[in-house]
């Protein structure tokens, strides 16, 4: 792993790729999954029953590909970089939606998810160095 | 139930959990050994950090809040809305953690809030 530096290499691409598509195929199959178990819903029984439907299981399985594979991504890639990039999930999954799901999309929700796209990708594009003045070791 | 109920647990529950970590994370220090050994010994110590409990507490709070949202809401309602955790996690980074925020951040969190507001409008 070498820290700071500035090769796109193909490692970084494929892990991209993997982060930003396990996340949104991740939540499109927990949709679909949660759709169809939305009437049994209502103690916290039905939800562990959830859990194991094929498709919420498929869901939470890539959303756990997604964590996995992002944490490894941040080890060497600048979160300035992982941040923008992993934001256009928002796109993507708005897509899938469309797609998939024949969500209606209005003009004012495009608008809406492209402002929170590049409100994400400006602090992560404008995030150098951790700011932050460490807690008293004493605290709370 | 109203789809902004749960946006409104998502986000507030990742928003403690995120908080929680972050500050006992500090606390604990900066991890510098990253042997699978170091690694282990590092979690079995957060493991009985209360907070540390409370922020996984916190994220299954969020994640089961997450999966109702979707059984009732579009996905791309769900997705982008959820990201006004950031908003909130900026503006407490500042006044809980006291965090030093620059414009920029301070614009991009301004942004998000703004698309927000576009998909409640």
């Amino acid at each position: 792993m070498s820290r700071g530096a500035s090769t796109f290499s193909v490692k970084t691409l494929i892990f991209t790729l993997v982060v930003v598509l396990s996340n949104a195929v991740g939540n499109l199959f927990l949709t679909i999954g949660m759709k169809q178990q939305a009437a049994s819903l209502g103690t916290p029984l039905s939800y562990i029953t959830a859990i194991f439907q094929p498709l919420v299981a498929l869901g939470i399985g890539l959303l756990i590909i997604w964590m996995l594979s992002r944490m490894a991504l941040l080890s060497w890639a600048d979160l300035s970089f992982v941040l923008p990039v992993t934001a256009l999930g928002y796109v993507l999954s708005a897509i899938l939606g469309r797609v998939f799901l024949e969500e209606q999309i209005s003009a004012r929700r495009w608008g809406g998810i492209f402002l929170i796209v590049a409100g994400v990708a400006l602090v992560g594009w404008k995030t150098t160095t951790p700011s932050a003045e460490p807690p008293k070791a004493e605290g709370v | 139930m109203n789809p902004w109920m749960l946006v409104g647990c998502v986000v507030g529950a990742t928003v403690l959990s995120d908080l929680l970590q972050s500050f006992e994370m500090k606390r604990h220090g900066e991890i510098e050994d990253l042997s699978p050994g170091g690694i282990g010994r590092v979690l079995v110590t957060l493991a009985k950090k209360t907070f540390v409990i409370l922020a996984v507490f916190f994220m299954a709070i969020s994640f089961f809040s997450f999966m109702t949202l979707v059984s009732i809401a579009d996905l791309s309602f769900a997705v982008p809305a959820t990201a006004l955790s950031m908003v909130v996690e900026t503006i407490l980074a500042r006044v809980v953690l006291k965090e030093h925020i620059d414009g920029w951040r301070w614009a991009g969190a301004a942004l998000v809030a703004a698309g927000v507001l576009l998909l409640a409008a």
